[in-house]
């Protein structure tokens, strides 16, 4: 049988239809791109700045100080006897990421659109690129945590090994979420300012500066269909070992985060079509 | 290989254009469209577009590439060039029709892409292949290549924002020239630079296709670099392939077509029935023979008829105007023997000899000034009414050495030399 000398693929470029596929192993030959685009956003983030990648560690901190003062020492709420600012920094650190994820991934697009209209490649790439810088940040933040618990003399607790799992939960939401929008704010500028007010409105909603025990029982059901719920509590009970285990609701957050992310990359491959003609 | 390397079948684009809007003539009518303008976009998007929104960059475009072949895209601005080059490079969706590529695929339609202002030459350089599908250790193997190429060795870990223009681009096309691909596909990115890098970019691409045996595809306005480099040409005008054969014979078709588009049959009765009017102007061959174009060795003839009037008192000089593409003045040109003459109709003719004018498109302004006692008077002139396009033919010209950029210079005239040696050197 004869064997071809070199392996020489033949692309069709046709208007697509209805569905296509996720092109999942593309983005494998091109993970070079992935983490050089990664280590572009990165380093270009933090260039000519004074603090530079101190920002990581600071943004957080900074908000947990605030919130400490404003909640825990003027308001007093209750924290399941963890110190309040702990407390505080646990449930805000897989909100920010979450929250800075999904707001880059929706921006993505309109972000690189010097590139996306000069070069050809797998354009989900670059909404992974968003999240995955997202989660740099977070692993930076992790680091003060550790830090954190040592200050307040807080053991770690063996459930901290199911924290890969909430993180994976949160990363999901954030990139599907990301994936539904990214292509929507590229016809329609303002969905980013939508998104923005959605997740302050969000926020509230999520146990971020509270504990989740502090809603009224008969709304615990309903409080516990927003799967950050789960994904907070789930921080808390795994780093801190406080709050409610993992119970159906993690099963229903992972529902909702799977059908939020495989139906969001199918749109996003729907639209991906379209976005350089209105870049 | 018999399968062709490009195969194009039927391929169209549209693309919606806002549609001319009424300017409103009030003051608050203005204010109204403003006010509204948000709501009006999102009704825009929302519904199909409209006849006069709808633009047609490509209208069923079809031909084939084989491999190792260059091709080139040429035809005016507008005609449609950038937005194939951009479907074949899978960067936008053709709305019908379909292409078929075997074999991988590197483009170059802008210089710098993927440039991040603030990273070093070196890291972009990392950068800009990875994007352009080299593999981290390709890149590595032809580092020292494509620094070679750039010639910014010296700020090769400078930030590129602090590079000039020239070395900018020259660093983007060094990491552009040295991918592999299968086929190769550049869009006038020879248009900046300056001409020792144009020259550079003319040779990369020549070693390319001619001696790795790569298909090319190439878009340029150098109509020399089109000639020598590539064995046929697409003509596109207005979205269509007007003409697709030979290089030469494209370009010319295409000159020839710039030409007739610029030539204005306005300002036809110049001039007064009374003193000197303005019948008509042509470019003639040696034969007579109407031409729009000619060879830059070959004589031609500009050929003007006019009327002198009654009321015409002095001589009526007829002076010529050359001007090339740009606008620059090459020269002006008049006859000494002209003398008052009787009423009636007159041709006065001029020879260009060859091995005058440089290789492009001239424009012809005619005039005729009446010279007499008291003055000097302009009875008509037409600016730029005739062109002429000169065509060098790159490798029968052995004045050219072979060599296939742009030859600056207003004129080219053929000028008498001798060389000879002055002084033997014993080694």
């Amino acid at each position: 049988m004869q064997v071809a000398k070199s392996e020489i693929n033949e692309i069709i470029i046709e208007r697509s239809q209805g569905l296509t596929s996720l092109g999942l192993k593309y983005i494998w030959e091109y993970r070079d791109l992935l983490f050089f685009l990664l280590w572009r956003e990165i380093k270009g983030r933090y260039r000519q700045m004074a603090l530079g990648p101190l920002w990581m560690i600071i943004a957080p901190l900074g908000q947990m100080i605030i919130y400490s003062v404003l909640l825990g020492v003027m308001a007093r709420l209750p924290s399941e006897g963890i110190p309040y600012a702990l407390f505080i920094y646990v449930g805000l650190l897989p909100w920010q990421f979450f929250a800075n994820s999904t707001r880059q991934t929706a921006d993505s697009l309109v972000n690189q659109r010097a590139i996306i209209a000069k070069v050809y490649f797998p354009r989900l790439i670059i909404p992974l690129v968003a999240v995955l810088s997202g989660l740099v940040d977070f692993f930076a933040s992790l680091v003060v945590l550790a830090i954190l618990m040592l200050f307040f003399r807080v053991a770690p607790v063996w459930t901290f090994v199911t924290l890969p799992f909430f993180l994976l939960l949160a990363t999901m939401l954030g990139l599907g979420i990301g994936l539904w929008l990214a292509g929507l704010n590229v016809k329609f500028r303002d969905t980013a300012i939508g998104l923005g007010f959605a997740l302050e409105a969000l926020r509230f909603l999520t146990p971020v500066v509270y504990a989740s025990s502090l809603i009224p029982e008969r709304w615990q059901t309903l409080y516990h269909l927003n799967p950050l719920t789960t994904v907070i509590d789930g921080f808390r009970w795994a780093l801190l070992g406080v709050g409610p285990g993992p119970n159906w609701t993690a099963a229903w957050a992972v529902a909702v985060a799977l059908l939020v992310l495989v139906s969001g990359a199918f749109y996003f491959r729907h639209t991906e079509r379209t976005i350089v003609d209105i870049l | 290989m018999d399968t062709p390397a490009i195969r194009v079948e039927h391929l169209s684009k549209m693309y919606r254009i806002g549609a001319q809007e009424q300017q409103s003539q009030t003051r608050t009518g203005a204010f109204k469209r403003a006010a509204l303008s948000p709501i009006a976009y999102l009704r825009s998007t929302l519904r199909p577009p409209s006849e006069e929104e709808i633009f047609w960059a490509l209208q069923d475009i079809s031909f084939e590439v084989r491999h190792g072949e260059v091709v080139g895209i040429i035809g005016r601005n507008g005609a449609g060039k950038s937005t194939l080059l951009k479907i074949l490079s899978r960067i936008t969706e053709p709305t019908s029709g379909r292409a078929v590529i075997k074999g991988r695929v590197g483009s170059l339609l802008e210089v710098g892409t993927g440039f991040h202002p603030e990273l070093t030459g070196r890291e972009n350089i990392f950068l800009n292949g990875t994007i352009m599908g080299m593999r981290g250790h390709e890149i590595q193997r032809k580092f020292d290549e494509i620094v070679d190429f750039s010639g910014v060795e010296k700020f090769i870990d400078t930030p590129v924002k602090r590079y000039s223009s020239g070395m900018y681009v020259r660093l983007a096309f060094a990491v552009a020239a040295h991918l592999e691909p299968d086929i190769l596909i550049i869009d006038e990115v020879l248009a900046v630079g300056d001409t020792e890098f144009q020259k550079k970019c003319l040779g990369k691409i020549e070693n390319v296709s001619k001696g790795q045996g790569r298909t090319v595809l190439f878009v340029s306005h150098n109509m020399a670099a089109i000639t020598n480099l590539c064995s046929r040409c697409v003509v596109l005008e207005h979205g269509s392939v007007s003409f697709l054969g030979a290089a030469a014979e494209s370009v010319s078709l295409y000159l020839e077509t710039m030409v007739r588009t610029g030539n204005n049959q306005q300002n036809l009765n110049a001039g007064t029935q009374s003193s000197v009017q303005f019948l008509s102007a042509n470019v003639l061959d040696g034969n007579g023979e109407h031409i729009s174009s000619v060879s830059i060795f070959q004589d031609f003839f500009i050929e003007m008829t006019y009327r002198v009037g009654k009321d015409a008192t002095g001589s009526a000089v007829p002076n010529f105007h050359f001007k090339t593409s740009d606008g620059t003045y090459a020269f002006t040109v008049s006859t000494p023997d002209i003398q008052p003459v009787s009423p009636g109709i007159y041709r006065t003719r001029c020879k260009v000899p060859g091995g005058l004018l440089n290789d492009g498109t001239y424009s012809i302004g005619i005039a005729i000034t009446e010279c007499h006692k008291c003055g000097y008077d302009v009875r008509f002139f037409l600016p730029d009414y005739l062109m002429v396009a000169i065509i060098d033919p790159v490798h029968e010209n052995p004045l050219r050495y072979k060599y296939a950029g742009p030859i600056p210079g207003v004129v080219r005239p053929t000028l008498d030399w001798e060389t000879s040696c002055i002084e033997n050197e014993t080694v």
